[in-house]
């Protein structure tokens, strides 16, 4: 029981923290279950290759105005997931363990500014946000395996730096 | 075809949305998985480290998956077909000796003899630096907030999504220039 509560709270802690990109379920699943995980990354990995949205060229020609391409991905991306997420929520629908589907609201912080500005100067030098590092490295461009580990040395100093900054 | 329509490739994006959701209730999101990477190796007491990243496997499993479907996608579905960019961002870039076209990330400047000059210490390690950082600070990065917020009609994530563009918008415009320079 100890455990349990232990875990809660620490689970209360990277919400209240941290409300994005978290697992909602309950269920606890033997670990081969993640296999499923693997192949949806798999699908992204390709369709991020395959739309060029990992291309630094691409993102120059989005920050320039030069190009619909990127929009249109990321427009039509945004239209499908409301729908999807508005049908889902309609329709009561569970997750394929018969799970009720759970969605959290994400509070507002002054952090959406000082590190969406900060994040948006990191975009615009790699050419990649953090899931484009990751297929950037699959393509073949290894030394983007610096980029990435530099990205986790910007998060270990967020971390570090969290409580004196404003939020 | 090179690259996939917008029109094919954004709703295929989309969709990861639900099919994270229907698989296990997991909202879709990258950049947390750097924060796990911190909590798993080096958390070295930092309380927004210490939490039980090990039910958060899913993320890291899902990463890997991205990198692997990167290495297929290159492998086997690619053409190898330089990328077509706007012929005013061609003119721009020529004037900075930048001309290779052949792969994703220009050649001229993502290399390992680039990483030890400043202009490619700037793009690789200051950028990434920032790509870490600011994507924690703002809780999400563009598939977190942009895509998967955005779904959710959460205004905090439209919060988000612009400073994102607006931070891209002032380094590639009057902040890039000067370090294409360098």
């Amino acid at each position: 029981m100890q455990q349990t509560a232990q875990e809660t709270n620490t689970d209360f802690e990277v919400r209240s923290l941290d409300t994005v990109c978290l697992n909602e379920s309950q269920l606890v699943h033997p670990a081969w279950y993640n296999i499923k995980y693997l192949i949806a990354g798999v699908l992204f990995g390709i369709i991020l290759v395959k739309a060029q949205v990992i291309s630094w060229f691409r993102i120059q020609e989005m920050f320039r105005l030069q190009s619909f391409h990127m929009y249109g991905v990321i427009g039509s991306a945004v239209v499908t997931g409301m729908i999807a997420v508005y049908i889902i929520k309609k329709t009561g629908v569970k997750t394929i363990h018969g799970e009720k589907v759970d969605l959290h609201p994400k509070p507002f912080s002054k952090g959406q500014i000082y590190g969406g500005l900060i994040f948006g100067f990191g975009w615009a030098l790699t050419g990649a946000c953090p899931g484009p590092l990751f297929a950037l490295i699959g393509s073949g461009a290894t030394v983007i395996l610096v980029s990435l580990f530099s990205a986790v040395a910007g998060t270990w100093v967020y971390g570090l730096l969290r409580p004196k900054l404003p939020h | 075809m090179e690259p996939w329509p917008w029109y094919v490739s954004g709703p295929l994006i989309g969709l990861m949305v639900p099919l994270l959701l229907l698989l296990g209730n997991k909202t879709f999101g990258i950049s947390s998985s750097l924060r796990h990477i911190c909590a798993a190796c080096f958390p070295v007491g930092i309380s927004f480290f210490n939490y039980n990243w090990r039910k958060e496997i899913w993320n890291l499993v899902f990463v890997a998956g991205v990198a692997a479907g990167a290495w297929i996608a290159v492998q086997f579905l690619s053409s190898g077909a330089p990328v077509q960019v706007s012929p005013k961002l061609v003119q721009e870039l020529s004037g900075y000796g930048i001309n290779d076209y052949s792969s994703q990330t220009p050649k001229d400047l993502f290399n390992w003899t680039t990483l030890l000059s400043l202009k490619g210490f700037v793009l690789m390690v200051v950028g990434g630096f920032c790509v870490g950082f600011g994507t924690r600070y703002a809780g999400g990065c563009t598939s977190g907030h942009s895509i998967m917020g955005l779904s959710n009609l959460q205004w905090p994530s439209l919060v988000a999504t612009i400073c994102f563009m607006a931070g891209g918008f002032i380094v590639a415009n009057l902040v890039l220039p000067f370090i294409l320079k360098l």
